[in-house]
């Protein structure tokens, strides 16, 4: 994706990952500025369906040729689905982190944890320090 | 050279059944029946799809890949941190003479002694380098010698009945020194770095707990600066009982000038392949020996070279392999180390000879800062200043950012533009506190033109880039390949030839 | 100046003055005065070439290497004939020279080598995934560990006593630091015999053939350790994979080993390379060096350096392994070679040397005084146990001018008279002939056991 973009109706972590709300489910991934910061990604190790993630904690990876960075959870719960058409197409991360780049979805364990996390303004504030 | 359409053939692509290049000898035993010999259920269903070539054939295939590597003996070669100096043309004529090549490593000691007194001689000349008064030549390589030095630390501490789970390495450190304290059985702890490039005194004051077993540094730093304050560092390190572990990579800028033993390390590694001519190979082989005080000693590789002096009047001393160390951490790796190499680098101690040994050590810091001083004239330096305003030693770290904000084109593109002018360009991208960094190590065996000529190079694609940054950004062009799709290469690898 | 450095006293000066000092000394300013050296190292005046030529060959005439004994020496490195085209192309300074290639435009050459060694141990294997070389067996052994760790994070290796003590040496020597616990399956009649496997196994190694030479059942000790979640690691001598099953084949996970005897001199030990293979599943934790097929810009073909998030220069401190120099000049002599002894070749030199280790287990089998250690297959090298003291017939024979085997006792105290006989290529039945007469007329001059019958 080439213009940096956060969209207004997720949540941001400072750890550059986003979540979508849904009730007691959320759809995390990563931001604009992690897969800008990373370069084209080529592996994204994702974790078992049914694995407990935890808020501000890492969950998985993601490779680019030259790095590797930890995707860190935002909210804590259970995987209940991964992004399998990632295996085959990586690069979507880079493309269209918000929609087709999305990591896995998360059935919530505290949903009052979503209060700690900054709107699409806030992190953007955060990125310009 | 000029290309063929077919250069990128591999070997197999090459191959026709029938094909051969090796004829076994005749059978002149009994033959018996192979599956007698070997039951069907022992044997494969089909053979190695190995080549099918002739002589010929494989000579030119890989004679003509040859001329699709740049190399040292064709060109300056300054790759900050590898010491790429000249391999002594000497030192294949004598590592292949058969008294050295042509030995079984289980030889009885009593039929290898020139082999063992080699490897004595070398491990004492080693020792004085260092400062240090054991040596084990065992570990592979650097990586080895750094997992040697870490894992001597576990056993001294065991051995005191100590518990510690830390080691610390600056935010500079090559890359080998965080993945050996993993892979030895510690946690990572970083300490950062200074202004002036050096240990930021405070941070290790800090971290230096009595939870660390060890502190790894190198010295000069990966920035080509000297620690300044290592007799602190020292004091700090000893003072929580953790060991001082000297990474060897740029042994090159203080050789017969300072020590790292009297400087208080405990342990050093030394890369063979780097300051002692061991030619790199494409990749290795190398080797990385390390010293250690007498402290610890009792836990070095066995078996040891060791030589025992005669108790008969008049009778030579002995050299032999000590496998009675009851304390020893054990082996990492089989036999007794890279032979080979060591006959190389002996050959080179002992045609450099102390002041040759102190003549390449400053001629290393000498040609480095001259090739730094060039690069600080205007129109270089503006756009590549060095990080850190010091004088510098062997090595230099130059930053990129200036000219990817002002020139628009990053320490990646400089370095693929500099393949077109027929050098190989310095490290790029480390160490990680440099932004876009640059690090270049002349090293001793370059002239004064090949740095001038360097310097050129570099203001001329800096010019050119002020004019149309493109071409940089598209380059190298002459090469025989362009630049390359490594994401592709990741996504979805391909290691092995398909059949 | 030395014959490598080529500083004048009028470039000094033009240099120093470009620099802005007076002298080389300024530049070690930053050295404390109490760390500088104040007396030349005790290294002795340096040496001309002549000088340094005539040292290293009067200390290599002191050592009796295989040229100068017909030696039957084994254990894990062999003297086979290595073809005179490898030299000629290693030496080249387009392969000796150059570092890694860190920038693949300019390293085409290595890569593509690596990217053929990479398939000739694939095919030797029969496993899909390759790296580009590690040092050499027995820390392979001990790389592969790391790997079955990091994987399932289990805490016990089973080891068999078959495998290389040296090889089981690295293992313990990092299994300790990894807080893992070793425990050796024994030898049973020559082959391992594997305890039961809990779920803590993280693998189980074998060697293939082999210390003792005998040729193991890979497939049901795979077989066994899946049942146990364990990964299987086989260490195996390469040439003999040219007819043996594959540790593919077999189930087996890891398969590393020594390459010495392809293409590599004996060097007293070293340098060689170790190879290490995998399955697909395991590539993304193998470590060293992959080279992989790519394209350029303009869609040439072309080869890099790839899976590098493995490595230590980008994943640090979680790096599968701190492998940085392997050796790739010795994995590059290995691929020559493997591609000189071709398809064919290959399969023509292991039965020749099939042929003739049988030749010289039946010979040395029927001398009096000598017994089999174990009867099962072996590829080129087999265990004899002698009824005199070995170290007598060692020196009995070697003054025959043969050098008969690697004595066991050391490693392998319950074989206190064993003696380990290898074969290669260069053993002629001539040559097997003469070792079995001198070592059939020394125990003879040595029998220990007292025949009363009692």
């Amino acid at each position: 994706m080439a213009d940096p973009s956060y969209p207004e109706d997720l949540k941001y972590h400072p750890e550059h990952d986003w979540a979508r709300i849904d009730g007691e489910t959320a759809t995390f991934g990563v931001t604009w500025y992690a897969q800008d910061a990373l370069g084209e990604v080529v592996f994204f190790d994702a974790p078992d369906v049914g694995a407990e993630v935890s808020k501000d904690q890492p969950y998985t990876e993601v490779e680019s040729v030259k790095a590797v960075s930890d995707v860190f959870a935002p909210l804590s719960g259970e995987v209940t689905a991964v992004n399998d058409a990632l295996a085959d197409k990586p690069e979507t991360i880079n493309e269209d982190p918000y929609g087709e780049g999305w990591l896995v979805k998360v059935k919530l364990s505290d949903p009052s944890e979503v209060d700690a996390l900054m709107d699409s303004a806030e992190y953007q504030a955060s990125l310009e320090q | 050279m000029i290309a063929q359409a077919d250069d990128t053939l591999t070997i197999y692509e090459r191959s026709k059944a029938g094909r051969r290049a090796f004829v076994a000898p005749e059978l002149d035993v009994p033959e018996r029946p192979l599956d007698e010999l070997l039951p069907p259920e022992t044997r494969r269903a089909e053979r190695p799809r190995l080549p099918e070539v002739a002589e010929p054939e494989i000579v030119r295939h890989y004679n003509r890949l040859s001329k699709r590597n740049f190399d040292l003996d064709t060109g300056f070669y300054p790759l900050g941190s590898c010491t790429m100096k000249h391999n002594p043309k000497l030192h294949e004529r004598v590592a292949g003479m058969a008294g050295h090549a042509r030995m079984h490593p289980l030889q009885d000691p009593r039929y290898a002694q020139g082999a063992l007194e080699l490897m004595w001689r070398l491990q004492d000349a080693l020792a004085e380098v260092a400062g240090l008064p054991h040596v084990s030549l065992q570990p592979s390589a650097g990586s080895q010698g750094e997992l040697a030095g870490v894992l001597l630390t576990r056993a001294l501490h065991e051995d005191r009945g100590e518990h510690r789970t830390k080691v610390l390495t600056p935010d500079t450190a090559h890359g080998t020194n965080p993945a050996t304290v993993t892979m030895a059985g510690y946690e990572v702890v970083k300490v950062g770095t200074d202004a002036r490039g050096n240990v930021d005194l405070d941070d290790l004051r800090a971290k230096a707990t009595e939870d660390v077993a060890c502190l790894m540094l190198t010295n000069p730093s990966t920035l080509g600066l000297f620690e300044t304050g290592i007799e602190e560092i020292e004091r700090i390190v000893h003072g929580v009982g953790a060991t001082l572990y000297y990474d060897g990579a740029n042994l090159n800028a203080i050789m017969g000038i300072s020590r790292p033993g009297d400087m208080g390390f405990d342990i050093v590694h030394f890369n063979l392949h780097k300051s002692f001519t061991q030619p790199h190979g494409g990749g290795g082989p190398g080797a990385g020996p390390v010293a250690v005080s007498d402290q610890i000693e009792p836990y070095l590789p066995r078996p040891q070279v060791v030589r025992r002096e005669s108790t008969t009047n008049g009778k030579e001393p002995f050299y032999d392999l000590d496998y009675d160390r009851p304390k020893s951490i054990g082996r990492l790796r089989g036999f007794q180390g890279n032979y080979g190499v060591f006959v190389r680098s002996y050959a080179y101690i002992r045609s450099l000879g102390a002041p040759g040994l102190r003549e390449a050590s400053e001629t290393a810091v000498l040609n480095a800062n001259y090739l730094l001083a060039l690069l600080r004239r205007a129109g270089v330096a503006e756009y590549l200043p060095v990080a850190y305003d010091r004088v510098c030693m062997h090595e230099f770290v130059l930053s990129g950012e200036p000219m990817r904000r002002d020139l628009h084109i990053k320490t990646l593109d400089m370095a693929k533009r500099l393949l077109d002018h027929g050098v190989h360009p310095p490290t790029v991208y480390f160490p990680l506190v440099v932004e876009e960094a640059l690090m270049v190590e002349p090293t001793e065996t370059e002239t004064k033109e090949t740095l001038d000529h360097f310097a050129e190079i570099v203001a001329d694609i800096l010019r050119e880039a002020a004019e149309d940054p493109e071409i940089a950004r598209a380059a190298p062009y002459t090469t025989p390949v362009r630049r390359l799709d490594e994401a592709g290469a990741a996504r979805h690898p391909v290691v092995r030839q398909a059949m | 100046m030395t014959r490598y450095t080529s500083v004048t006293d009028t470039d000094l000066s033009e240099m120093l003055a470009t620099i802005g000092v007076g002298s080389i000394e300024e530049l070690f300013a930053d050295i404390p005065a109490a760390l500088r050296l104040t007396r030349p190292l005790s290294l002795g005046p340096g040496l001309s070439e002549q000088e340094v030529y005539e040292e290293l060959r009067a200390l290599a005439a002191r050592s009796t290497s295989a040229e100068d004994e017909v030696s039957f020496l084994g254990a894990g490195m062999y003297d086979h004939y290595v073809p005179a085209l490898i030299d000629s192309i290693i030496l080249r300074s387009e392969f000796l020279t150059p570092y890694t290639p860190y920038q693949p435009e300019i390293s085409q050459g290595g890569l593509q080598a690596m990217f053929e060694y990479q398939t000739a141990i694939s095919e030797l294997t029969g496993l899909p995934v390759s790296n580009a070389s590690v040092y050499e067996g027995p820390s392979a052994v001990a790389a592969a560990g790391y790997v079955a760790k990091i994987t399932n994070g289990r805490k016990r290796f089973v080891v068999s006593r078959g495998v290389h003590p040296h090889s089981r040496e690295c293992v313990r020597t990092l299994a300790h630091a990894w807080e893992m616990d070793v425990v050796e399956a024994p030898l049973n009649a020559g082959v391992t015999e594997l305890p039961e496997l809990g779920d803590d196994v993280s693998a189980v190694i074998v060697q293939q053939p082999n210390f003792l030479g005998a040729v193991e059942d890979l497939s049901a000790l795979a077989g066994k350790a899946k049942q146990a979640g364990a990964l299987t690691i086989a260490a195996c001598d390469p040439l003999p994979l040219a007819l043996l099953k594959t540790p593919g084949e077999c189930g087996v996970d890891i398969a590393v080993g020594e390459g010495q005897s392809l293409g590599n001199r004996l060097d007293f030990g070293g340098p060689s390379f170790g190879f290490f293979a995998a399955t697909e599943a395991l590539m993304r934790r193998m470590p060293g060096r992959i080279a992989g097929e790519t394209k350029d810009i303009d869609g040439k073909r072309g080869f890099v350096l790839t899976l590098q998030t493995r490595e230590q220069h980008i994943r640090r401190e979680k790096a599968t392994s701190n492998i940085c120099t392997a050796q790739a000049l010795n994995a590059l002599a290995g691929v020559i070679y493997l591609s000189w002894l071709g398809r064919q070749g290959i399969v023509e030199l292991v039965e020749l040397m099939l042929q003739r280790t049988a030749y010289a287990r039946d010979r040395l089998g029927a001398i009096d005084g000598v017994a089999l250690l174990h009867d099962r297959p072996v590829v080129r090298e087999f265990a004899i146990t002698l009824d005199a003291p070995v170290d007598r017939v060692i020196a009995l024979c070697r003054e025959q001018g043969i050098n008969p085997g690697y004595p066991l006792a050391r490693e392998y105290p319950e074989y206190p008279n064993g003696l380990l006989v290898a074969m290669t290529e260069r053993r002629t039945r001539a040559d097997i002939d003469r070792l079995a007469d001198a070592l059939g007329a020394a125990v003879a001059a040595n029998r220990q056991t007292v025949r009363t019958g009692a």
